[in-house]
């Protein structure tokens, strides 16, 4: 490029700038057509698909205060020691600079739904249009006693937000001694990715078949049973574990004793083991339970599936792992993705005058690792039925593997692979 | 305006330009946004409009000619190709949304 022409670029690149506003900046827009509060599966591709369903005709905001997005799913590798917390990072660049969202790194402290703004840590208010709140989870650590001093103090981690605790649970991990016990403590459903503990269990449990084969994993949960792929997971623990891996349903965890590492159920036995992971029992974010969008059972969001809609606030949309789910509908990182794409498309349509879909679809596919080179899944297919407002599995599609397969591994980390980019590139 | 503000900038004149054509071009209808829409309950593992991650193992989409499309997810609903997971996805759609797919991935490039 001749200088001439590159003063030209930068004097162009700059009136650009000027009316799309704040998008290469760091100061804090004031205004936002759509603004969406969090940066995970769900509100990052909300974002993002916003912007190409509106052939970039919409302004969106996002407001995240991680830095990069850490992935949940593929975090129990990590867990188990066979990736590192880099390979489960992607950075919000992609949306900035391929998207041109504006990517504010802060934290919503408040929703004035009356006033259409929000209120960020920093103090600064943004107006908006149309609010997408994407709020993940919070974790409910007073329902077990001692939990949530155990839990500050590092010494029982849930590592169930995938970040500082996956990595620091699998260093509690390589210091267990061999012939050691690590328990693992599930909560009643609903709670986010059903298969997600099982999967965790059996990384544990291939780590230390590996290198403390004399250790053990002790599943304590409190449902009846395995609540997601359970014939194949316990087929795997079967084969690949015997002996080594223990499952015990109808355990509700009621405390944690430190410094004699004793899980209390509210009925059996309690038990004593070197690592304790407790997941905790979890509602909505608690962005959307202060807002008031809470109204199932206080705990999650029921929405107007057509448009992911919350039913206790026109305008504000909610999705992911905080809402109320549908028949079927897991908590996973793939529906949240596939929900923010329903609540766009009826976005955009919305913003432009078109008549919002009908008739809209979902996906999900899960893949769960049994031992860091076999994988097994679950999916399902699902379509809004306008009777009975909601979304059902349509009949005669989805299902779960025949067998747990290598073939799947290499699909599962392509999934990952595929999945990040659609939400983040 | 600092270098690497300005390259993010740069970066970013196509998007606002191709956005403007498009907006200048036609305006876009709710049966189109409705396709794009069903389109993208595929892309978590085929990528964002069927452009899979290179090297990642999942099949593109993007730019294959639409009768091939069709002729594979037909033939993993029937069971005449083997599959992990494609036959019950594709059990799910309807033949309607079938054709509507494979139209939109063949004209993705």
């Amino acid at each position: 490029m001749q200088r001439r022409e590159w003063i030209k670029a930068v004097a162009g690149a700059g009136a650009i700038a000027g009316l799309v506003g704040c998008a290469t900046g760091k100061v804090t827009p004031s205004s936002a057509q759509v603004l969406v509060v969090g940066g995970g599966y769900g509100g990052a591709t909300a974002a993002k698909y916003i912007r190409l369903f509106s052939r970039n005709t919409v302004d969106v905001v996002l407001v995240e205060p991680n830095h990069n997005f850490i992935s949940c799913p593929i975090s129990n590798l990590v867990v188990g020691g066979v990736r590192r917390l880099a390979d489960i990072t992607t950075s919000y660049d992609g949306l900035r600079d391929r998207h041109g969202i504006t990517v504010v790194h802060d934290t919503v402290t408040a929703v004035d739904a009356a006033r259409k703004s929000v209120r960020l840590a920093n103090g600064a208010d943004i107006r908006y249009d149309t609010l997408v709140l994407s709020p993940g989870i919070e974790l409910l650590f007073d329902a077990v006693q001692g939990l949530l001093q155990a839990n500050a103090e590092g010494q029982v981690l849930h590592a169930w937000k995938a970040g500082a605790q996956t990595e620091a649970l699998f260093r509690q991990l390589q210091a267990m001694p061999d012939g050691g016990v690590f328990a693992l403590a599930i909560p009643e459903a609903p709670y986010r990715c059903p298969p997600g503990p099982y999967e965790r269990a059996s990384m544990v449990a291939a780590y230390l078949k590996k290198n403390k084969p004399r250790s053990k994993v002790l599943v304590v949960d409190a449902n009846q049973d395995v609540t997601s792929k359970g014939p194949l997971f316990k087929k795997a623990w079967a084969d690949l574990y015997p002996g080594m891996l223990e499952y015990r349903g109808q355990h509700k965890l009621v405390g944690v004793d430190m410094p004699t590492r004793t899980l209390r159920f509210d009925f059996q036995d309690a038990v004593k083991a070197d690592v304790l992971n407790v997941i905790p029992p979890m509602r909505a974010g608690a962005l959307a339970v202060q807002t008031g969008l809470a109204n199932a059972n206080g705990r999650w969001c029921h929405v107007d599936f057509l448009n992911f809609e919350s039913t206790a606030a026109p305008g504000i949309h909610v999705l992911g792992d905080a809402i109320q789910t549908a028949p079927g509908m897991p908590k996973s990182g793939h529906m949240a993705n596939n929900q923010a794409k329903v609540a766009a498309a009826a976005i955009v349509a919305r913003l432009k005058g078109l008549e919002v879909n009908t008739s809209p679809m979902l996906t999900n596919t899960c893949y769960s690792f049994v031992s860091p080179s076999e994988v097994i899944h679950v999916a399902s297919v699902h379509e809004y039925v306008a009777a009975e407002k909601t979304f059902k599995a349509v009949a005669g599609s989805g299902g779960v593997s025949a067998a747990r397969s290598e073939q799947e591994a290499l699909y599962a980390m392509a999934w990952a692979r595929n999945i990040w980019a659609d939400t983040l590139g | 305006m600092t270098m690497s503000s300005l390259r993010r900038t740069l970066r970013l004149l196509p998007v606002l330009a191709s956005g403007l054509l498009c907006t200048l071009a036609h305006s876009q209808s709710a049966q189109e946004l409705n396709t794009r829409a069903l389109a993208a309950t595929c892309a978590n593992c085929h990528g964002t409009d069927g452009r899979a991650v290179a090297g990642s193992g999942s099949a593109r989409l993007a730019g294959q000619s639409a009768g091939f499309i069709i002729e594979q997810l037909q033939a993993f609903r029937s069971g005449s190709r083997p599959a992990t997971v494609m036959h019950q996805l594709a059990k799910g759609y309807s033949d309607a949304q079938i054709r509507d797919l494979a139209t939109y991935f063949s004209a993705q490039r």
